[in-house]
């Protein structure tokens, strides 16, 4: 059994007074106060940020909500390989591939669905991909859902991202994706 | 006009001004340090405190005014809010005890002088107005009356509630108070003794003009250092606000209103801030010259660069009374900083403090004034002792024995009951 032997501590009349530690202490607090009411923002100890008013910037490889690229013609990057769907260890990617008319192209997907509440995040499905077609650079975040099916976003969901890079969005901007409500 | 020429209706007029003023006043800095104690507590624990309250909005704006909504809030809050009265308690005392406590410390400020005398250029009676509720000789005893009685608030709601925790607190309230009441007379015997009078005008009289050849402001505090800050600490533990909040101790008992709700509660929280500023505004008379600004002449005129506000006159009448808000603020904001340092004290340090520390300091304090008088009253042996008394609190303080780490005895640590 592990006896922690604790040493005792004696006060003088340095602290019995309790005039200068109470002085000591007074001036720590004091401290604390000028410097979080007239100091500078990045410096002070406070470091609230009054959320939806102020976001912090977010890095530029942070990962946000996935989208889609499009080629010049607005067709979709993907050739439908399955790359990213094989390297998801969430199984969160589902593709539903279709041959193309245009010639130059083999496939591409019918149906691409990411499913935002099996997403971890981790971003390899945008390592893995040999097109460039995936991004998690929008900044966004993922949206709140009402059903679990809104959670599914569809190729259309995805591309409507397409050209957004990089931006953290205002607040409320989430949600006004396509112009579809998601009623909160 | 015929009705001025009556002395009475002269009287009435000036004085229900003077309460309008001085009672709007005080409540107005109580509500705002309901506000003041939150944010400035939040700043110094590196957070933001209450700001997010408001009503309306300002060009998409919301206004939140620092957050002083929130007091606004609060209050219509507690208003609005069931006044839950325990079945077994005492129905008439339950309700009178809010008030006794908060009308009580109000009425301390009835004997505190706001502003300098007022003069009309009439015939007497009605050549002057004093800026002060009530000028009666004693007034000191008056207000140490008032402020004993301010603790019938808490022992009666620790009573009448009929709940163990609530009369716990009435108790540790009684006990507190009476032990501390000591020290706070005895600390102001040395301003009695120094202006000779109780009356809290003349003590101000004694404060103007200046020492060591005019580098400091004759204030109270510089001529009782020792009795200011005795004063000081005495006055703060009457006021039942941390460190000595044992009444409350919202961690061990919840204190003496435990059982109140709705603006019953509400009452004796203002009426803690209310405390708050009445011991402000009483330091700032006794200790700190009250209303007069520093670097005011002997004669009582005020000369800020070409300007001469002459004495009795509007100009140093409203100078005056900022002064004294000035200084009513910065009292009340070193109590808030003072609070939110420093950990309540458990029951026997309280009362080691009480009664082995400011009651022989404030004793010590006394015989050495009262004999620095007697050898001269024209107080130069008074500021000299008060400076040698000043130097041994700090030789004594200062070079004696700091914390020393002694270690723990071996195989004490087990079981070892010691500790809080």
């Amino acid at each position: 059994m592990a006896i922690k032997v604790r040493d005792r501590v004696e006060f003088g009349a340095y602290e019995r007074s309790y005039l200068p530690e109470v002085i000591r202490g007074v001036g720590i607090t004091l401290r604390h106060l000028l410097g979080n009411l007239f100091g500078r923002k990045e410096t002070r100890a406070l470091q609230t940020l009054n959320y939806p008013d102020e976001q912090r910037v977010y890095p530029k490889r942070y990962r946000g909500q996935h989208r889609l690229l499009a080629r010049e013609d607005g067709s979709p990057r993907c050739v439908a390989c399955y790359m990213c769907a094989t390297a998801c260890p969430a199984y969160c990617i589902h593709i539903v591939a279709a041959e193309s008319d245009d010639p130059e192209i083999e496939k591409y997907p019918a149906a691409f669905e990411i499913d935002q509440l099996r997403c971890i995040y981790c971003g390899l499905c945008v390592e893995a991909c040999p097109e460039d077609a995936i991004r998690m650079d929008t900044g966004v975040h993922t949206p709140p859902f009402l059903s679990r099916d809104d959670a599914v976003m569809g190729r259309v969901d995805l591309m409507a991202l397409s050209g957004q890079a990089g931006t953290p969005p205002a607040y409320g901007a989430q949600n006004a994706r396509e112009g579809k409500p998601r009623g909160c | 006009m015929d009705l001025w020429h009556n002395v009475a209706f002269f009287y009435l007029v000036t004085t229900v001004i003077k309460f309008a003023v001085i009672a709007g006043f005080v409540l107005t800095v109580a509500a705002l340090l309901t506000w003041m104690e939150r944010r400035q507590s939040a700043y110094m624990q590196d957070r933001m405190g209450p700001h997010r309250a408001s009503f309306f909005s300002f060009r998409g704006k919301p206004v939140t005014l620092w957050g002083l909504v929130h007091v606004i809030a609060d209050s219509t809050k507690m208003l609005f809010k069931e006044p839950f009265m325990p079945g077994a308690a005492d129905a008439f005392v339950f309700q009178l005890a809010p008030a006794v406590g908060f009308v009580s410390s109000l009425m301390i400020m009835a004997f505190v002088p706001f502003g300098p005398d007022l003069h009309t250029g009439l015939e007497a009676p009605w050549d002057v107005i004093p800026l002060q509720l009530v000028r009666v000789d004693g007034g000191l005893l008056w207000i140490l009356a008032m402020g004993s009685l301010g603790i019938y608030g808490t022992a009666l709601a620790g009573w009448s509630s009929n709940n163990k925790f609530a009369l716990l607190g009435g108790i540790r309230a009684s006990a507190q108070s009476v032990s501390y009441e000591i020290a706070l007379g005895l600390t102001l015997v040395g301003m009695l003794m120094v202006s000779g009078s109780s009356e809290l005008s003349a003590m101000l009289e004694v404060q103007r003009g200046d020492i060591l050849g005019g580098w400091l402001p004759r204030w109270g505090l510089f001529l009782q250092p020792v009795g200011a800050m005795l004063y000081f600490i005495a006055a703060m533990a009457e006021t039942k606000r941390a460190p000595f909040d044992m009444p409350e101790g919202e961690s061990e008992i919840i204190g003496y209103f435990v059982e109140y709700s709705s603006m019953g509660f509400g009452l004796f929280m203002l009426g803690e801030f209310v405390e708050v500023v009445v011991l402000a505004a009483l330091f700032s008379t006794v200790f700190l010259g009250g209303w007069m600004p520093p670097g005011m002449a002997v004669d009582g005129s005020v000369h800020l660069g070409p300007l001469t506000l002459a004495a009795g006159s509007v100009g140093l009448a409203l100078l005056g009374m900022a002064t004294f808000a000035f200084k009513v603020l910065l009292m009340c904001v070193l109590q808030l900083q003072v609070r939110w340092t420093l950990p309540r004290f458990r029951y026997d340090q309280l009362m080691d403090v009480g009664w082995k520390m400011l009651l022989p300091w404030s004793l010590v304090n006394m015989v050495v004034s009262m004999a620095a008088i007697w050898w001269d009253p024209t107080f130069t042996k008074l500021l000299q002792l008060n400076g040698v008394l000043t130097f041994l609190f700090v030789l004594v303080v200062a070079a004696g024995p700091k914390r020393t780490e002694r270690a723990a005895p071996q195989g004490m640590a087990l079981g070892d009951s010691h500790g809080h």
